[in-house]
């Protein structure tokens, strides 16, 4: 198809937007940076879906990225709540002061 | 059923009548009075007999034929099956109508025995108790003589010989004066022990049979009895002889007749209904309930037999040098059972059956008349203490049953007396009593087949008349040898109403089975197959016969009967004995005498051959195998060393070294990986996540490059 962009722009970009997010998640210490890594690791999964959809023509990937964002949407909803309650106990943030775990 | 309207299946009630009464007065004794223990306990025992009698009228009225009547399942192991069965034939209620009729007779005196005896104190439970005992020994005998199979028989057998211990030693802790003393319970283990070593002779019986025939009931082992007799002679011979071992135990003869005597330690009721009347012919009724067993081996018979007639002349000349007046007629008692097994074993079972009935009566009879004259004695006695001196602690110790404090007594007590007669008249066997009529059978009986036989019970039954005319010359005629004797007073009705109802049965008992009508013999003879001894051709004198009785054998045993009572009068009758005085027969006889009156140191010797060296045999084990070798060697040295090394052994390796090992590895193990693992539990949310992803990156590796 002529004047489209190549799937393979698609991907790159979903796999760098993937990799900056999940280097956000390991490196950032502040929650809310944590949870936006994981939003954009969730969104280049979808822009990846999404691209093969287009290129396939089929729409089970469009659906799903439907879903993704319905879960996403979720999973801020409860992740907000929990930061908040988190940061009622213990007046901060950061997720390395969360290490009661520790074995 | 076709016997319906006869009373066949009344029988259990001869068994549950008497144990009705015994447990009445085992509950209510204590809250009763004499009278009505003793009622109570009579009642059971004549109700029996009303039973007995109701059977022996179905029996007459069924025309003799043999009855099993069912009473309950006892023994149901796979194969063998013994019930509880009641045998009702002729012989069977011969035996029980005599038990119960001699037994409540023999209840009914011992109501006022026992409370005029000087041992009872007033104490209502021993009283009871004595009832209860008599009634338990009634069901048990009832048992004995009712049983369908040698089993049965064996548990009667073996509950007399209980009851018989029990009733011995009654007043256990005394001795038969009323003295603190071992003595009488002592008797009553004699009894049971020597009882014991024949009922383990009636086991192997038993055992033998069950081996060969697989069964005990006695219509099978009589009728595989000829089969196996053809097969294995040997095997019957086996078990006819262990049989006469049970015999000799409990029917009192050579060698285990010793605990009779000893026996007479129990209350004078005893004497007469346990170890005169009943129990002690069980033997008899043994071998006559086996004739179809015995009547196939003839030498065995031969040998029961002998054994029999060997008794008889031995304990009769024992009796002839005894001064007490119940050890004569125990003697006498041995003696009259040796005639009835010396009859059994020459098959001549109708004469044995006869001489059992009719000596149940009159040695009841003796008995309870010496027991009458015993009390008498002691009421003289009681009387001279009152008017004497009240309480002297030194008084010599008076024995109302020796004979030589006796004498003269037909006067103050007239009706015993004739009682007394008629009873050793009946066992002297004069004409007409009852004694007469059965021995003389017995005799005939021997004569026709055993000289041997013959010539032992003759002269048997001359010392028998012999001995009892000196009881009755020294008791009571001539002058009272001690004061107790001149105040002695007859007894009260209770006791001697019975005695006369007992001797009306010793002066008629021989109508049973008079010559020429053999009543008896029609009777018994639905039971028991009589061949033998009728068919058997004789020869000469022997062959006279008056309808069964030779006019020789009875003239020549009453000829000597009355030669041994005019002899006895020579002795004891023309001059009285005096106080003190020796026996006449002493100084005739001499060392003779000393043996007869010692009798013959059976018991000395029987102590020194088997009872010293069984005590001294037991202390050996005792002390040497069992305490020695066994506790301190065996168990405490060598088991309980090895022991406590095999302990250490599991203990220390075993346990310690492996067991324990193992778990403490493992745990030793699971703690250090553990604090190995922990350290990734760092708690750093973000060393998670990077785990998460390398592992997501290893799977996802392995699956694209794989």
């Amino acid at each position: 198809m002529e004047g489209t962009i190549p799937l393979t722009y698609y991907i790159t970009v979903s796999a760098i937007l993937f990799t900056m997010g999940a280097l956000g998640v390991l490196i950032r210490r502040n929650a809310l940076i944590v949870f936006m890594s994981i939003e954009l690791m969730l969104n280049a999964a979808n822009l990846a879906f999404v691209a093969f959809s287009n290129s396939y023509g089929v729409l089970d990937g469009q659906i799903f990225v439907f879903f993704v964002m319905t879960v996403a949407a979720a999973e801020v909803a409860v992740g907000l709540a929990l930061i908040v309650a988190i940061f009622r106990s213990k007046h901060s943030i950061d997720v390395d002061q969360m290490s009661s775990l520790k074995g | 059923m076709e016997n319906s309207g006869l009373f066949f299946n009344l029988v259990p009630l001869i068994v549950i009548l008497p144990v009705v009464g015994l447990l009445i007065n085992i509950i209510f004794g204590q809250r009763m009075n004499e009278k009505t223990i003793g009622t109570v306990a009579s009642a059971a025992s004549g109700l029996t007999f009303v039973v007995s009698l109701l059977l022996g009228y179905s029996l007459l009225a069924g025309g003799g034929e043999a009855q099993s009547i069912h009473f309950a399942d006892w023994i149901k192991i796979g194969n063998l099956d013994i019930p509880w069965t009641f045998r009702v034939d002729t012989l069977s209620v011969t035996m029980m109508m005599v038990v119960s009729v001699v037994g409540t007779l023999i209840h009914i005196y011992a109501i006022g025995y026992m409370h005029e005896d000087v041992r009872f104190k007033g104490d209502l439970k021993r009283y009871a108790r004595f009832f209860v005992f008599l009634n338990l020994f009634i069901a048990m005998m009832m048992i004995l003589v009712s049983g369908d199979s040698y089993l049965m028989l064996f548990v009667g057998w073996e509950g007399v010989g209980l009851c018989s211990f029990l009733l011995i030693g009654f007043w256990y802790d005394m001795d038969t004066l009323g003295r603190p003393s071992w003595a009488n319970s002592n008797a009553g283990n004699k009894a049971f022990i020597a009882n014991r070593i024949g009922d383990f002779g009636f086991l192997l019986a038993a055992f033998t049979m069950f081996w060969f025939f697989g069964s005990l009931q006695f219509g099978d082992v009589f009728l595989k009895a000829e089969e196996i007799a053809a097969s294995q002679p040997g095997v019957i011979m086996a078990i006819t002889l262990f049989m006469l071992i049970g015999v000799t135990g409990k029917s009192a003869q050579i060698p285990l007749y010793v605990w009779l005597p000893d026996a007479m330690a129990g209350p004078t009721p005893v004497s007469a209904l346990i170890h005169a009347a009943t129990m002690v012919t069980a033997g008899v009724y043994l071998i006559t309930r086996s004739w179809a067993i015995f009547s196939l081996v003839p030498d065995a018979q031969y040998i029961v037999a002998l054994v029999g007639a060997i008794t008889a002349l031995f304990a009769a000349t024992i009796a002839v040098g005894q001064y007490d007046i119940k050890k004569v007629l125990a003697y006498s008692t041995i003696s009259q059972l040796g005639f009835m097994i010396t009859a059994v074993g020459m098959g001549a079972y109708v004469a044995g059956m006869f001489h059992l009935i009719a000596h149940a009566f009159f040695k009841a009879l003796l008995f309870l008349s010496a027991g009458s004259i015993i009390l008498g004695l002691e009421r003289g006695h009681h009387h001279l203490a009152h008017h004497t001196k009240p309480d002297d602690p030194h008084e010599e110790v008076f024995d109302p049953g020796d004979m030589r404090n006796m004498g003269g007594l037909r006067k103050q007590m007239p009706v015993t007396f004739w009682l007394y007669m008629i009873g050793s008249l009946a066992l002297a066997g004069i004409f007409p009593f009852a004694g007469f009529w059965s021995k003389d059978e017995i005799l005939l009986d021997a004569a026709k087949n055993h000289t041997v036989v013959y010539v032992l019970l003759t002269i048997a039954a001359f010392l028998t008349a012999f001995y009892m005319g000196r009881q009755i010359w020294m008791v009571f005629f001539g002058k009272s040898r001690h004061a107790a004797a001149e105040h002695a007073e007859e007894s009260p009705k209770v006791i001697t109403v019975p005695l006369m109802v007992l001797a009306a049965a010793s002066v008629l008992g021989g109508a049973l089975n008079l010559p020429f009508l053999h009543s008896l013999e029609k009777w018994l003879e639905h039971t028991i197959e009589l061949t033998a001894e009728h068919a058997a051709g004789f020869h000469g004198y022997l062959s006279i016969s008056w309808g069964g009785l030779n006019p020789l054998v009875a003239l020549v045993s009453t000829l000597l009967a009355l030669l041994a009572i005019g002899l006895s009068w020579f002795l004891y009758g023309r001059n009285p004995v005096q106080i003190g005085q020796i026996d006449p027969l002493k100084k005739m006889l001499g060392p003779l005498f000393t043996v007869f009156e010692n009798k013959y140191w059976v018991d000395e010797i029987y102590g020194v051959v088997i009872i010293k060296p069984y005590k001294s045999l037991a202390r050996f084990l005792a002390v040497k195998v069992d305490w020695d070798f066994w506790h301190d060697w065996l168990h405490d040295t060598v088991i309980a060393r090895f022991f406590r090394w095999f302990t250490n052994f599991l203990a220390n390796p075993i346990d310690l070294g492996i067991i324990d090992a193992i778990s403490t590895g493992l745990a030793n193990l699971t703690r250090s990986s553990s604090s190995a693992l922990r350290r990734l539990q760092n708690g750093f949310v973000r060393s998670y996540a990077l785990s998460v992803l390398l592992g997501v990156v290893l799977i996802l590796g392995y699956l694209l490059f794989k």
